[in-house]
């Protein structure tokens, strides 16, 4: 580093910068009478200062806001719990060997639309989706795909703000009063399952007069992103969720993980046993995501669909006409 | 050689040029810079009023210009670090003249680049959420973290050195200027007279600065890449994207560097101070940061293409022969062969050749960007057509006014402040005078440019 010069480096130059080798001053009349070092030093410094307390700001700014960091996110209730205190974890177990993506119906899969329904969900989301997907040896299945509510949620982990969410019950939940549409948690889900919306999103005059909740995302909000909830409320209360309710052929289980109970509203299962039993997988677990929704193989054979019979139909909104002025968009 | 006094007069009013007399040329340009940062500010004004539903992003490509933007000026903030902090401390006289503008670049960009995330928001009323609610395990909390960091350094590490030639400004320009101006530079110049020990303390100062400002830079390009290797996404899953980034930053940033250098020699004739031989030595620098993306892309893609697991051979089609193939060989043969071609031969070893490798540079590096950012949201994850993505007219206008804000960011701050470090060109100039260098002045540095 010996320049040709000489020069040491500018920083131990003290000793050595020959005084009058630069004359900024044109004249030395005011040499000595104004500030000096003591002035330039302490200028420097609180140069410096300015970059050290950044870090600091964000932790300052909680402090003086104390009260509302400490609030929890809005629309969550204490969580369900068995008779003897636990505290339940939700799950849901998609038999695939009884999911024909409704053609047997006739229409677009009643999951679905139940989901849209019961969210009055903005057209082009559907929080649940029947994915049709190739069989290696072909033929295709029918894939009804919520989202995967990980326990490991990479959604979770990038969000800037704490608006997603993993609540005591293993869900994973958005606040959309938070939610400040970064949509990193987009581009970390591994499942293709959240949804932002990019307009004022088309829904009925109803969805108005929901109360928000977290747990029950009406109405939505533009600018924020959304997604399946897994419908903790309605399980609290006693009810299964849209999708449970509104298939055919009976083939999503819902349950909780702690008590090893699930059921598909008519047939009552243990959840291990039936997971073990089943060979169930989970999507993607090569990635340590752990979902919370299990799939039981298949591809329909049980309400006997043909591996060969491609295509279902296409998901409708039903209001997205009398919505005055709506304006859709595709994914 | 002429007296040196007569050299310094001369330095100083070249300096002082632009500040005392304004074309009517310029005011046209402002007015143009002006008019398109307005057209901007219309287009965004629609994105605030419809949503983002005026852009052409929709959940599947969920990022796209704004992002690719945001990543492209945080990259070429890096002008000032490299030219400035490296070169200092490596003691490269040559920098001299160039370096108050690369710090300049830096401060310009670093606020251009930040204002892209802003506008990218669902909400930019909440933007205040993150630091209410900001939490460390989010990828753009570091990076909050870090450009804010970075920015006020950059601030810090533009205005110390200046302080001599805001004096310099304040005694030649009393009662010539306007009031507001003598104001400003009295109140920068904070009490600046030149003695012995106000210059210890400056090169003091100077010297810890140079030394920070390095690793700070270093973490702001490795933590936008780490916005996109966090996620679970096959084209953006790479131990090398922080490495990778940083360099493409300091290759974008050199390239933006001898454009802006070459537009401010012409305008404000500073001709005798930068060069040919600035340009060839950035350009040398530019050579060398092209070699370097080589290598990162030889072995991020190689080591993708090798295995080709699941969704990168639908990525590597994309990059290579389907709709990405245009600008992703332009990059490849443009924005990173060309630059060393034009600098091997002799006959484009010169101010043209190395302004046409820089123009080639910035093109290629936003292109990256764009490819980066787009081609790795397009990776189908599930069963599902993938998705396109193409902005729109809004995106487009937002996007011009961005670049146009950097211009005419850079033209104002021509017009303020000293665009040339006349006292440390002097001290350059001063030392060659009293102890020349056998290979004659024009030369003080025949071996490797970054002086390593």
């Amino acid at each position: 580093m010996d320049r040709l010069n000489g020069d040491p480096p500018d920083g131990r130059a003290r000793d050595v910068l020959p005084d009058g080798a630069l004359t900024v001053e044109p004249s030395t009349g005011r040499r000595g009478t104004a500030i000096g070092r003591r002035r330039v030093l302490h200028m420097l410094g609180l140069g410096a200062l300015a970059v050290s307390p950044i870090p600091v700001v964000p932790e300052l700014m909680r402090i003086a806001q104390s009260g509302r960091a400490a609030e929890p996110a809005r629309g969550t209730r204490p969580p369900a719990l068995t008779q003897d205190g636990r505290i339940r974890q939700w799950t849901m177990i998609i038999d695939l060997r009884s999911c024909d993506g409704c053609q047997g119906v006739g229409g677009p899969p009643r999951c679905t639309a139940a989901c849209i329904q019961g969210h009055l969900a903005p057209e082009p989301m559907e929080w649940i989706q029947v994915f049709e997907e190739e069989l290696p040896g072909g033929g295709s299945r029918f894939v009804p795909t919520p989202c995967m509510q990980c326990q490991n949620p990479p959604c979770n982990n990038v969000c800037p703000v704490g608006a997603t969410f993993s609540t005591p019950e293993g869900t994973v939940l958005i606040d959309q009063d938070r939610c400040i549409g970064c949509r990193i948690c987009m581009a970390a889900c591994p499942y293709d399952r959240r949804f932002f919306n990019w307009g004022e999103a088309p829904v009925p005059p109803q969805a108005r007069l929901a109360d928000y909740s977290a747990e029950h995302q009406v109405p939505a909000r533009k600018g924020t992103v959304m997604k399946c909830d897994f419908c903790p409320d309605m399980a609290r209360a006693g009810t299964l969720p849209y999708c449970v309710q509104a298939c055919p052929n009976r083939a999503i289980y819902y349950g909780d993980l702690e008590e090893d109970i699930a059921t598909n509203g008519r047939a009552v299962v243990s959840a291990s046993r039936f997971l073990a039993e089943n060979n169930a997988f989970r999507w993607k677990e090569e990635l340590g995501t752990e979902p919370r929704v299990y799939y039981l193989p298949g591809h329909g054979e049980a309400v006997g669909r043909d591996a060969f019979t491609p295509g279902r139909a296409a998901t409708e909104w039903p209001w997205t006409e009398i919505v005055e002025g709506a304006e859709t968009w595709s994914r | 050689m002429e007296p040196i006094i007569q050299w310094r007069t001369r330095l100083e009013e070249t300096a002082l040029a632009p500040v005392r007399r304004t074309s009517r040329r310029y005011w046209a340009l402002v007015a143009a810079l002006v008019a398109v940062v307005g057209w901007g500010l219309y287009a965004y004004s629609l994105q605030l009023r419809d949503g983002l539903i005026v852009t052409g992003m929709r959940d599947r490509i969920s990022w796209g210009l704004y992002i690719a933007t945001f990543v492209f000026f945080i990259g070429i903030s890096h002008a000032g670090t490299l030219i400035s902090a490296i070169l200092r401390v490596s003691q490269a006289r040559w920098r001299t003249p160039v370096t108050r503008i690369a710090e300049f670049i830096t401060v310009v960009a670093l606020i251009c680049g930040a204002s892209f995330v802003i506008i990218d928001l669902g909400r930019p009323d909440r933007v205040l959420n993150v630091f209410i609610y900001g939490r460390w395990q989010s990828p753009i909390i570091w990076d909050v973290l870090a450009i804010t960091t970075y920015l006020t350094g950059s601030i810090v590490y533009l205005f110390v050195p200046m302080i001599p030639d805001l004096a310099l400004f304040r005694d030649r320009l009393t009662g010539s200027t306007s009031r507001w101006r003598g104001w400003l530079y009295r109140t920068l110049a904070i009490g600046w007279i030149g003695n012995a020990a106000q210059r210890r303390s400056l090169a003091a100062a100077i010297g810890i600065l140079m030394i920070l400002i390095i690793p700070i830079a270093v973490s702001v390009h490795t933590v936008v890449s780490w916005i996109f290797a966090m996620t679970l996404r096959v084209p953006w899953d790479s131990a090398l994207f922080g490495a990778f980034f940083v360099a493409g930053a300091i290759f974008s940033g050199i390239a933006i560097l001898i454009i802006v250098m070459a537009i401010l020699r012409r305008a404000y004739r500073l001709h005798e101070y930068v060069t040919e031989k600035h340009f060839v030595y950035l350009g040398y620098l530019l050579a060398a940061f092209a070699a370097i993306m080589i290598y990162a892309n030889i072995s991020e893609l190689l080591i993708h293409g090798y295995k080709l697991e699941e969704g990168a051979e639908f990525h590597l089609r994309q990059l290579f022969l389907n709709d990405f193939a245009p600008l992703f060989w332009f990059y490849l043969i443009g924005g990173l062969v060309g630059p060393i071609v034009l600098m091997l031969l002799r006959a484009t070893r010169n101010i043209g050749g190395v302004i046409a490798a820089a123009v080639l540079v910035t093109l290629a590096m936003w292109i990256e960007r764009y490819v980066i950012v787009v081609t790795g949201l397009r990776v189908p994850l599930m069963p599902y057509q993938p998705a396109d993505y193409s902005p729109t007219w809004v995106e487009w206008s937002i996007f011009a006014g961005g670049l146009a804000l950097f211009a005419l960011l850079i033209t104002l701050f021509t017009k303020v402040f000293p665009i040339i470090a006349v006292w440390e060109v002097a001290e350059d100039q001063e030392a060659t005078v009293a102890a020349p260098h056998p290979a004659g002045p024009a030369v003080p540095e025949s071996r490797a440019p970054i002086g390593g």
